[in-house]
This record gives C-alpha cells, sequence and structure tokens, in this order.
C-alpha cells in the first residue's frame, strides 16, 4: 500500500493537530512565573482578565518572550523548509550548512564592536544578514561540482565553513572580555531579554521573507524534481533561486541577530512534516511556519520547567537536545519517506 | 511552427553546434539524429531557450524566443527530459498537474478544467491507477510516462522529447513513440524526437535531421536523408531504409558497421 495519497488526506489534521500544539503550549509558556499561573488563569489573563498580577505576568514579562519564540520558531521552520527544497537536499537547513554560525559571526562582531552612526540594536541584525549571505554563498560556491549540489560536498562544506566560523565568534568572545559572558549565553540562544522593540525589528523581516517563500511555493514544488523540469515548466530557476535564497538568509539572520543559535527546528520541523503530509510546498510551507512555532513554544517550555532548581536552561541546548536524537532517528529508520534514498 | 535561423553555440570556447538551419512544421513528426555527443541534446536545449545561442536565432511562430518568458514558451512547447530522477515523494498526480503551472497565476488553485485536462493527460499514457502512488517509488519506464503526461497536461503545440526510448522497455519505448504519433496525426501536435536509436525512431518520423560534426548534415524524409553514404559518415554503419510492408513504415536494416573507418 502507497501512503503518498493517505499522507495528502491527512494535512488538515496535521494543521489543526499544529494549531493546537501551538496554542496549548503558548498558553503553557506564558504561565511560567515565579510562581506559575495554572493554564486557567493564564489563558483568561491574556483575553484581559483576571487580576492585575497576572495581566502583568501575562503581557508585560511573558508575551514579549513567546512572541518572538514564535516569530523565530516559525522562521527557521519555514527556511529550513525551502532551503531543503531549494538544494533538493533534504539534509540542508540554516544550522547544518553553517548560516546560524555566519550570522552569529556577525551578530557577535556587533555586540563586541559598537560603532556611532548606526544603534546596536539595527548593527547586529545588519550585520548579522551580511555574514549571514556571505555564507551562503561561499557555503554554495564550494560544494557547486558543475551545476551540481551533491549532498556530500554540501554538508562538508557548510560543516568545514561552520566550524571556522564559529572558531572566529569563539575567538571573539575569548577577546571581549567582560562582555564574553554575554556572547557565550546568546550563542546557545536565549530568549530572556527579548523585547517589543527587538520584536518590532524581526516581526516586519520574518513576515516579509516567508511572503516571499510562500508565495513561490509552486515554483519551489517544480524545482524540487530539477531546474531543467523547472525551466521547461517555465520557472525562471534562477532568479526564484535567488529570491528564496535571499529570503532565508534574512530569516535566518533575523532570528539569530536577537535570540542567538538555535539549531534543528529548520531540520527536523519540516522533516516531521514531510513524513506526515508528504512534500507539497503549498501545504508544506504553511504547515513549517507552524509546526516552527510549537516546536520552539514546546521546547521554550521545556526549557523553563525541566529543572527548576538550576533555572531557565538556554533553548538552544533543548533544541539540541531534542532535536539531534530525532534527527539520528530518521537517518537510521524512514529513509525513503524524507527523500534520503 | 519552430524556426532555427544560422545558429551557432559554442560551450566555454568548444562549438558544440555551428550554423544550424531548421524549419520544423507543424503537425510533423521530425528525429533529430546522430551519435552521442554530436551536439543533439544542445540543439533541443536551445528549442525550449533553456541555452542561449551565441549566434543566430530560435523563432516560435515568427516570435524570437528571447524576447519571450519562460513561462510563456512553456505554454506552446513541453519538454519530455532524458533524466527524470526524482527523489521526493511527489503523488504522480501532483507531477502531472505541474503541467498546469504555466496557466496558472501565483495563488491561483488548478480549476475543474484543469483537473480534466490532467486526468485526460493520465488516461492517454495509462497511468490513471498511478495516480496515487509516490513517483520515487516508480520504475524509470513508469516515470517516463508520468513525465509525458505531464507535459500532454501543458496542452502544447510542440513536445519536444529527449532520448525518449533511452531507459524503457522496448513495450514501452513503442508505446511512449506510438502515443506521440498518434496525438500529431490526430490532433496535429508537432513533435521533435532527439534519439541516436536509428531503426526505432525511423519508424515514426515524416522528417530526420542528421547532425554531423556539429553542423545539420542533411534534412528530409527518411528516404532522402538515409542513404547508405549518409548513414556510412554520420553513424559509422553499412545500412540500407527499405519499406517494410509487415511493419507499414520505413525500416533501417543495419549490414554491420564500417570497416576502416574512425
Amino acid at each position: 500500500m502507497d501512503g503518498a495519497a493517505k499522507r495528502k488526506g491527512r494535512t488538515p489534521a496535521v494543521f489543526a493537530v499544529l494549531f493546537l500544539l501551538l496554542f496549548v503550549f503558548m498558553v503553557l509558556d506564558l504561565a511560567q512565573a515565579f510562581v506559575p499561573l495554572t493554564f486557567g488563569e493564564a489563558f483568561w489573563a491574556l483575553l484581559g482578565k483576571g487580576t492585575e498580577t497576572h495581566r502583568i505576568i501575562i503581557w508585560e514579562m511573558n508575551l514579549p518572550r513567546v512572541t518572538m519564540a514564535c516569530l523565530v520558531g516559525a522562521g527557521l521552520g519555514i527556511a529550513g523548509a525551502v532551503m531543503q527544497a531549494v538544494f533538493r537536499n533534504p539534509m540542508a537547513s540554516p544550522y547544518i550548512l553553517g548560516l546560524s554560525s555566519g550570522a552569529s559571526l556577525g551578530a557577535a562582531v556587533g555586540l563586541t564592536f559598537t560603532v556611532t552612526w548606526l544603534p546596536q540594536m539595527l548593527m547586529i541584525p545588519l550585520l548579522a544578514f551580511v555574514s549571514c549571505m556571505a555564507t551562503l554563498f561561499l557555503v554554495y560556491y564550494i560544494s557547486n561540482i558543475g551545476g551540481r549540489v551533491p549532498t556530500e560536498t554540501l554538508l562538508l562544506a557548510g560543516i568545514a565553513v561552520g566550524s571556522l566560523l564559529s572558531a572566529l565568534v569563539s575567538l571573539l568572545t575569548y577577546l571581549a572580555g567582560e562582555q564574553m559572558e554575554g556572547i557565550v549565553y546568546w550563542t546557545m540562544g536565549n530568549l530572556t531579554n527579548a523585547t517589543w522593540e527587538n520584536i518590532l525589528i524581526v516581526a516586519p523581516l520574518m513576515v516579509a521573507g516567508s511572503l516571499v517563500m510562500v508565495s513561490s511555493s509552486r515554483e519551489l514544488n517544480a524545482m524540487m524534481l530539477g531546474d531543467a523540469h523547472a525551466l521547461d515548466l517555465g520557472v525562471e530557476v534562477k532568479r526564484v533561486r535567488l529570491q528564496l535564497l535571499v529570503a532565508s538568509a534574512l530569516v535566518t539572520a533575523a532570528a539569530v541577530a536577537f535570540v542567538g543559535v538555535i539549531g534543528f527546528v529548520g531540520l527536523v520541523v519540516p522533516h516531521i512534516l514531510r513524513i506526515l503530509m508528504g512534500p507539497d510546498n503549498r501545504m508544506l510551507l504553511p504547515a513549517s511556519l507552524l509546526g516552527g512555532a510549537a516546536f520552539l513554544m514546546i521546547c521554550d517550555y521545556i526549557s523553563r520547567v525541566i529543572a527548576p532548581n538550576i533555572g531557565i536552561l538556554p533553548i538552544g541546548i533543548v533544541t539540541a537536545l531534542i532535536g539531534a536524537p530525532y534527527f539520528i532517528y530518521l537517518l537510521r529508520r524512514r529513509r525513503t519517506e524524507v527523500g534520503w534514498d | 511552427m519552430l524556426a532555427v535561423k544560422d545558429l551557432s553555440f559554442k560551450y566555454k570556447e568548444r562549438p558544440v553546434l555551428e550554423d544550424v538551419d531548421l524549419e520544423i512544421r507543424r503537425g510533423e513528426v521530425i528525429g533529430i539524429l546522430g551519435p552521442n555527443g554530436c551536439g543533439k541534446t544542445t540543439l533541443l536545449k536551445l528549442l525550449n531557450r533553456n541555452l542561449h545561442p551565441q549566434e543566430g536565432k530560435v523563432l516560435l511562430e515568427g516570435t524570437d524566443l528571447e524576447g519571450m518568458s519562460k513561462r510563456r514558451i512553456a505554454r506552446h512547447i513541453a519538454v519530455v527530459p532524458q533524466s527524470n530522477e526524482i527523489r521526493f515523494a511527489f503523488t504522480v498526480r501532483d507531477i502531472v498537474s505541474m503541467g498546469r503551472m504555466p496557466f496558472l497565476d501565483r495563488f491561483q488553485g488548478e480549476s475543474a478544467e484543469d483537473m480534466r485536462i490532467v486526468d485526460e493527460a493520465m488516461e492517454r499514457t495509462n497511468i490513471k491507477e498511478f495516480a496515487d502512488r509516490a513517483i520515487n517509488t516508480m520504475s524509470g519506464g513508469e516515470r517516463q510516462r508520468v513525465i509525458i503526461a505531464r507535459a500532454l497536461a501543458q496542452r502544447p503545440e510542440v513536445i519536444l522529447l529527449d532520448e525518449p526510448t533511452l531507459h524503457l522497455d522496448i513495450n514501452h519505448q513503442f508505446e511512449v513513440l506510438d502515443l506521440v504519433h498518434e496525438l500529431s496525426r490526430k490532433e496535429g501536435l508537432t513533435v521533435v524526437i532527439v534519439s541516436h536509436d536509428l531503426p526505432m525512431v525511423v519508424r515514426y518520423c515524416d522528417r530526420m535531421v542528421l547532425i554531423h560534426d556539429h553542423r545539420v548534415h542533411a534534412i528530409g524524409p527518411p528516404e532522402e536523408v538515409l542513404t547508405r553514404e549518409n548513414m556510412r559518415t554520420v553513424f559509422n554503419i553499412e545500412a540500407v531504409l527499405t519499406y517494410d510492408e509487415m511493419l507499414g513504415s520505413n525500416c533501417v536494416k543495419i549490414l554491420g558497421s564500417c570497416p576502416g573507418r574512425r
């Protein structure tokens, strides 16, 4: 029995579950405080009811963080799905390809050195974006062999460039002296400093990037068959690919600039969704937005409740702790469904 | 239908095609033949503007392809490429539906009419029963038929086939060529077949183009083009073209290879 049709039929259910997960964990995560609220209390406070204290906890203390988690998760989720389709390679993701390291180098430079002509809050994402784009083209250039981008070289190039850039980030951190602690914490992924001002910068970038991606999903489907197929079907492959890569880099850079390096969202989320509902990007991309947001929400919740004595774990550690073992499972068990064979 | 004028194409500094002049007529089945590496696949890609010529031009009903968007070209010309390895689990119906892409706006869904065209394309190629199967679980021959169905779903005036018989079992080779031949006769579809499989393709072609040393060596009906001399020069074989009563079509009888050549 072939599962392809079954997967397609499952699409509405997948969306429903994603919405539900996102909502439940959003409220649970909002409820986290020195003395945690109950689910009900958090829910009513979110709607503007309940006590003054509850409303302050929800609206002023926790909502910026939760909003940021949603935006970043959604952005990384869809960027991963798009990169896998563009490279026709299920291993591609912002993290594996070194984009996150690239963006973090730019951001670390922005954190370490200040300039007078641009506020740091804008300088960091700008440098992150430039450095992220440069990394993307470098990795692509290294792994491109006569127009083809084989999995092995793509991964190796991504890992090599990523390691190099991470080393540079470490070097900067080491040299940064008193700012060191800030950078270290930030390289592990950190949502606690999210503010509405930051969200005001991140949100438009995420929305713009995601819109570009979702609106190209039909072309992306054709490109997954191969460039020649897509050209034959009337897709201006070069232009669309460039647009999509710039959008991916933009989204990754925006995420990394404000919350640091959060790995595995862009890899794991699209994979799970592709297994559940098939590779059609018209469905997969919106689902990856939702799924990425839900995944990060869940991870953020776990990072807050798992070790109450220690405090809040950096979220990057949680996503990797959940993401990496799952990815190893995929590698061993579900090769055909995700397109590795 | 398609006209090629003084076309030259170089890959880096190496000439691949030189001074190609060619007229492809509406509704004919035309074969572009030559040995491997003679530039025939390049010619096919130029006919569809997947490559750009350094000199000369390709005209579709009088309009230069260089002035047309890929999308507009895809409304007239469909291609069945040589390799169709697909690693992602799209369903057959998904793939065939992509043939409607050139006609749909960014957020426009397929209409009932589009679905009907897709169904019809799948019926014609005998793949309706596979409609819900994943493409990456299918054999090369089945995949080929899916791609042909996708090309038919484009409702093209011209269909370009690149080595259509290459990865197919012998029965499927006939099936594919019978199908496009029938579409050409019944609906006036223009069929361009690029192939090195002379004995197979000769049975279906109204006209043939022989490519030799990057140039058009001969063009015309098989009886005129496939002389013993031409087949010696282009394919290095001793062969004769005969009319086979039993087949009711042309037939190349290969006598042997040419000793002492190349």
